[in-house]
């Protein structure tokens, strides 16, 4: 029973960062059409640019936001330079975002090298706390609790802000949006470079338990494709249940089936997609 | 009758292609200002291109788009898309095109309109009172007739100069097609130009000033409603494409 508990916890704390990662692929793709595939890179980038601010001076708190910045201009630079190639073929955007992947994963192995190195959880973090039985680290305990704070926040901005209706609008219809005067590409640009700047944070977050290593990246960027597909491209809210379902299915596939984790991974994906094609949230057909 | 010479917009031999079909040829317009102009013409003889080629959305091969606002002229095709609500141009596009995930209110409430008034919230609801009743429902969940209603006021509530309607009774019981025929006449009323697309010829006939034919990416007559005295002669024009001799 304390193991599951402890895998349950486990998978909430997975499901939260890769939340953090996911939200930002999605609503890009929702958005834009455009399937960024070195989110996982930007993601790793910020975990990198966090352990330098960390070791630095000595301070968490402070590498969360400067891997924010230097996540979301990288962002920002990858859209403005290359928005014409995005948005062509969908053949240049998986050459060209891939292309990208491989750069970054080999520039951090030029700048920090290839060993697998970890942010320590912050001092007040770094404890125990008895939890449902079990004692389990304070640090992913307050991921989890992150992951549905900022969920909720970023649910009532989607839902309830004008700002959040206006991304919605461009999601579902671009030219209609277009009509109404919303200049769809400054609003491309501004969720494209969020997305990023939040990838970068959860480099960070993630970094006391998956730790900062080579590798991770296409690790992250695969979870979180399953997780935008299960979802429904686009629903942030499709975003945060998939996370949580992922998160859970596979540390629980790794934990009990070790050998045999892609399958429990992929195997409820099959299943969803064959019930629910556009995933469980999912509007936009497939192009 | 306004005086003729006052043009809003002018379309002048305007090329556009669609993919690897060429669909407008040299097509000309003229749209009287503070009237309705409709357009009639088979499916596929490029209506709702030239609507989309007017909004921006799609690009023109050659040709000009002129619109005359004020004392000045702006070159449309000069301009992006986006600044079509700047310069008082809004769309009611074919087949209604409301964003699914919005709310009736959210739609009314998504932009800055170009001018205060005469259309906001409170006067949108008291021309669609049914609006008002379901302002907090999901656009998805609209009757036909609803997101008709919806279409025009999420256009209305921009406050244009120049209205283009494309298709607005598409799918409607007749009943709600008079009501937006009032809707529309009172539009102009309003000292609005309405470039209206239409398959109904009788709908076009109660409510528009002019009738021009479409066939085959040109415009190939217009006819002021007045001078119109054989509605058969002009209902067999359009459905062939041809002027019999």
């Amino acid at each position: 029973m304390r193991l599951w508990v402890f895998q349950i916890l486990n998978g909430l704390t997975m499901g939260s960062l890769l939340f953090f990662v996911a939200a930002g692929l999605s609503v890009v793709f929702g958005l834009m059409r455009i399937l960024n595939l070195s989110h996982g890179a930007i993601f790793l980038f910020g975990g990198f640019v966090g352990l330098a601010v960390q070791k630095a001076t000595g301070s968490f708190w402070l590498a969360i936001p400067a891997a924010m910045l230097a996540a979301g201009i990288l962002g920002f630079v990858i859209q403005k330079v290359f928005s014409t190639t995005l948005m062509g073929s969908r053949f240049n955007q998986v050459l060209l975002t891939l292309g990208l992947a491989f750069i970054f994963n080999n520039s951090i192995l030029a700048i920090w090298g290839g060993a697998p190195q970890t942010i320590p959880a912050p001092e007040i973090l770094a404890t125990s706390v008895k939890v449902l039985g079990v004692t389990y680290p304070a640090y992913r305990l307050f991921l989890i609790v992150l992951a549905f704070v900022s969920g909720t926040g970023l649910w009532l901005f989607w839902e309830r802000s004008r700002l959040g209706a206006i991304v919605r609008a461009c999601v579902d219809d671009r030219d209609m949006a277009t009509a109404m005067g919303i200049r769809v590409e400054v609003v491309f640009a501004t969720v494209f470079t969020l997305g990023a700047a939040i990838a970068g944070m959860a480099g960070v977050l993630g970094a006391p338990v998956l730790g900062v290593s080579i590798g991770l990246d296409f690790d992250v960027l695969l979870l979180a494709l399953v997780v935008m597909v299960v979802g429904g491209v686009g629903s942030l809210s499709g975003a945060f249940v998939a996370s949580l379902m992922v998160g859970l299915v596979d540390t629980f596939g790794k934990a009990l089936f070790p050998e045999l984790s892609y399958f429990t991974l992929f195997s409820p994906v099959i299943i969803i997609l064959i019930v629910r094609p556009l995933g469980l949230f999912g509007r936009i057909p497939p192009e | 009758m306004a005086n003729p010479s006052s043009i809003a917009l002018s379309i002048d031999s305007i090329h556009v292609h669609y993919g690897l079909s060429h669909v407008l040829h040299e097509t000309q317009l003229k749209v009287p200002q503070g009237e309705i102009t409709a357009i009639l013409g088979r499916n596929g003889v490029g209506k709702t291109t030239l609507i989309n080629s007017i909004m921006g959305l799609l690009p023109i091969t050659s040709g000009q788009i002129m619109l005359y606002r004020d004392d000045t002229t702006v070159d449309l095709a000069q301009r992006q898309a986006a600044d079509r609500k700047k310069l008082g141009i809004a769309l009611v596009p074919q087949g209604r095109r409301l964003f699914r995930s919005l709310s009736v209110e959210e739609h009314l409430n998504l932009v800055n309109p170009i001018k205060p008034t005469p259309y906001n919230l409170t006067s949108i609801y008291e021309i669609f009172p049914r609006l008002y009743e379901r302002r907090h429902a999901g656009a998805s969940t609209l009757s036909g007739g609803e997101q008709s209603m919806l279409a025009i006021a999420r256009a209305l509530i921009l406050n244009p100069d120049t209205l283009l309607m494309d298709e607005p009774t598409e799918g409607l019981a007749p009943l709600l097609v008079d009501a937006i025929g009032r809707i529309v006449v009172g539009l102009k009323d309003a000292g609005l130009t309405v470039l209206l697309v239409e398959q109904k010829l009788k709908f076009a006939l109660n409510v528009a000033d002019h009738i021009a034919v479409m066939e085959r990416g040109r415009i190939l007559s217009i006819y002021a409603r007045d001078q119109i005295q054989d509605v058969d002669a002009l209902s067999e024009i359009i459905l062939s494409g041809t002027i019999a001799q």
